[in-house]
């Protein structure tokens, strides 16, 4: 109880230490916080984007096959598809038809997709969200039943009415994305009746996978295989390629806080020296002095530690990543305004503890150790 | 109560500044009254203050507290024996600044893991006694110097010690307030607690309230002071 006690005194009068220098240690939780902040919205940005593309990937195909010529993606010929799926362990191959069409009247691209359930309902679209706000006047929202002029390749114009918006929560991938039947998106391409985009597979053991792309691969030369778990790496790579970049130019927020905890390293003030004298001299111990300067350290460093972690939370996850969606997103050029699903790391948050909260303390106690282990006469010839 | 013997201080010693500050001083402090160092400037009375205290270790000789030799002790049990038998005034009181009246009266007391709340009420009641209730809440660096010096005062009874030290607790203070000051330090005397005041003021070595003066010239002892 005692000893409960004597934490609870030397803390209240750590903090009371605290209230009186309000401007000096404000400043100081207010870069601190800044800097954690900064770090821990790239943490959470980059992590919770990686665990968003793979959650929607699940859904992706497990392996798509692709034309090329002369290096380039080409339309796939439909009769392709008899002879893979006669492969051993392809479960379903299903054509796909797919393109961007860049919209003169809003300046952007969009993805155009043949979509199966609209199969039968030519004349009618379903948009993504981010092409609800900037088609049209590019400023007011396309709500549905309004009219999307589309130029086809020919030259005509094709009107179609918008029948639905996707859903907010799947903006990551469909900000950009409109969804029509496979007629419209052959009048608007030119695209021939034998030819789609690309194929998709499923397969029935996804150990054979590998197999059964060599088996594509030989049967015909002028395609490609893409796996599914190569998008989910190449996307891995994307984000962390992006999370560093943001890291090398906070670098330099980093280095002036490393320079801030260096300077309350080397040392103390008059006023804090004198303080410790007087300490010493009327009794304390200089684990007493050193258990206040901890306790001083920590409630800085973990007040800055929560404060930056709560802010970079609401920054991600609420206010859509704002300061870094150019950057990190670099979605073409119709930025998606999404919320990403609260997804937190602990490993991160404990590495980023331990790489601010622990050297700070450490920092503070370091000279306070060297003061406290002066002569305690030495307050009588103050 | 206390006994020095043959006690030596030098600083910077095998230094080209070296100094000796206090040579072969032998002198017993009786219980229960006041003693007061008295010397010119330099002429080591805050040094021997500060061995009597437990603040300072001599170069050489030994020092009895109740018959228990302390000279050789670790710093961690010099520093209770200063926590619980002594209280210090200093001459520049430091108080600590941007601490409330009351803070500071209590800071010695927090590493003894006494409650909160029965040590602020202690620390009340001493204000109290002195005069300073009123003051309790106020900032230390608003305080007049008579005010600041009775915060002091308070701060050395926290632990309530059998021993007060004062180092020229005068020194800031005109005839009047010093005159107080020595009536509070007779009111000690009577409760029995051990007084030891370094100063050359007259107020404070020609006051009734002391029992006993040593006179202390170039670090020693004058002739003439029983030890």
């Amino acid at each position: 109880m005692g000893a409960l006690n004597k934490q609870r005194n030397i803390l209240d009068l750590t903090l009371s230490s605290l209230v009186r220098r309000k401007g000096k240690n404000l400043a100081l939780v207010a870069v601190y916080s800044f800097v954690i902040f900064l770090l821990a919205s790239v943490m959470f940005f980059t992590h919770s984007i990686k665990k968003e593309s793979s959650l929607i990937l699940q859904d992706a195909p497990e392996m798509t096959v692709q034309r090329l010529a002369a290096g380039r993606q080409d339309l796939i010929p439909t009769h392709y598809i008899d002879s893979i799926r006669k492969i051993r362990g392809v479960q379903s191959v299903a054509p796909r038809l797919w393109g961007y069409y860049y919209d003169a009247l809003s300046g952007v691209n969009f993805t155009l997709m043949a979509n199966a359930d609209l199969k039968d309902r030519p004349g009618e679209i379903i948009i993504g969200n981010g092409v609800s706000w900037r088609s049209g006047t590019g400023k007011q929202s396309t709500r549905k039943n309004d009219i999307i002029p589309f130029k086809t390749d020919d030259g005509s114009v094709l009107t179609l009415k918008v029948k639905g918006i996707l859903p907010f929560a799947s903006e990551l991938v469909t900000a950009d994305l409109i969804l029509l039947s496979e007629t419209d998106f052959r009048k608007i391409f030119s695209v021939s009746g034998d030819h789609v985009t690309d194929l998709v597979l499923q397969v029935r053991n996804a150990r054979e996978l590998p197999t059964i792309a060599a088996k594509i691969k030989q049967m015909y030369p002028d395609t490609r295989q893409i796996l599914r778990e190569e998008i989910l790496r190449t996307y891995e790579a994307v984000f962390d390629w992006r999370g560093g970049l943001i890291i090398v130019v906070l670098s330099g927020a980093f280095f002036a806080f490393i320079i801030l905890v260096w300077d309350k390293a080397t040392g103390l003030s008059g006023e804090e020296k004198r303080e410790i004298g007087i300490l010493k001299a009327i009794g304390w111990e200089t684990s007493d002095i050193l258990l206040m300067k901890f306790w001083e350290g920590a409630v800085l460093s973990l007040s800055a530690f929560f404060l930056g972690t709560f802010l970079a939370y609401l920054h991600i996850f609420l206010g859509s990543s704002i300061l870094f969606e150019p950057v990190l997103k670099g979605w073409s050029v119709l930025y998606p305004h999404f919320r990403l699903t609260p997804s937190i790391n602990a490993y991160q948050i404990a590495t980023l503890f331990f790489l601010t909260v622990i050297p700070y303390t450490v920092a503070t106690i370091v000279p306070s150790w060297r003061s406290a282990t002066i002569d305690p006469d030495s307050v009588m010839r103050m | 109560m206390i006994r020095l013997q043959n006690i030596r201080k030098v600083f910077n010693a095998g230094k080209p500044n070296e100094f000796v500050a206090i040579q072969g001083v032998n002198l017993t402090i009786d219980a229960h009254g006041v003693t007061a160092l008295k010397g010119p400037s330099g002429s080591g009375k805050t040094t021997l203050l500060s061995i009597l205290g437990c603040l300072a270790r001599p170069t050489s000789g030994r020092i009895m507290l109740q018959d228990r030799e302390i000279t050789s002790l670790p710093e961690r049990f010099l520093t209770e024996i200063r926590r619980v038998t002594f209280g210090f005034m200093f001459q520049q009181f430091n108080l600590i600044k941007g601490l409330t009246a009351l803070e500071n009266v209590m800071i010695p007391a927090y590493p003894n893991g006494e409650k909160h709340a029965s040590l602020k009420k202690r620390a009340m009641d001493l204000l109290d006694l002195l005069n300073l209730a009123d003051k309790a809440s106020s900032k230390v660096e608003w305080l007049s110097g008579g005010e600041g010096q009775r915060t002091a005062i308070a701060r050395a009874l926290i632990n309530d010690p059998a021993i007060i030290i004062a180092d020229e607790p005068t020194a800031h203070l005109d005839t009047r307030l010093s005159g107080e000051f020595m009536e509070i330090i007779g009111q000690f005397k009577k409760e029995g607690k051990t007084i030891l005041i370094a100063s050359h003021d007259p107020v404070v070595c020609e006051s009734d309230a002391v029992d006993r003066i040593v006179d202390m010239r170039d670090g020693k002892v004058a002739p003439g002071d029983v030890p």
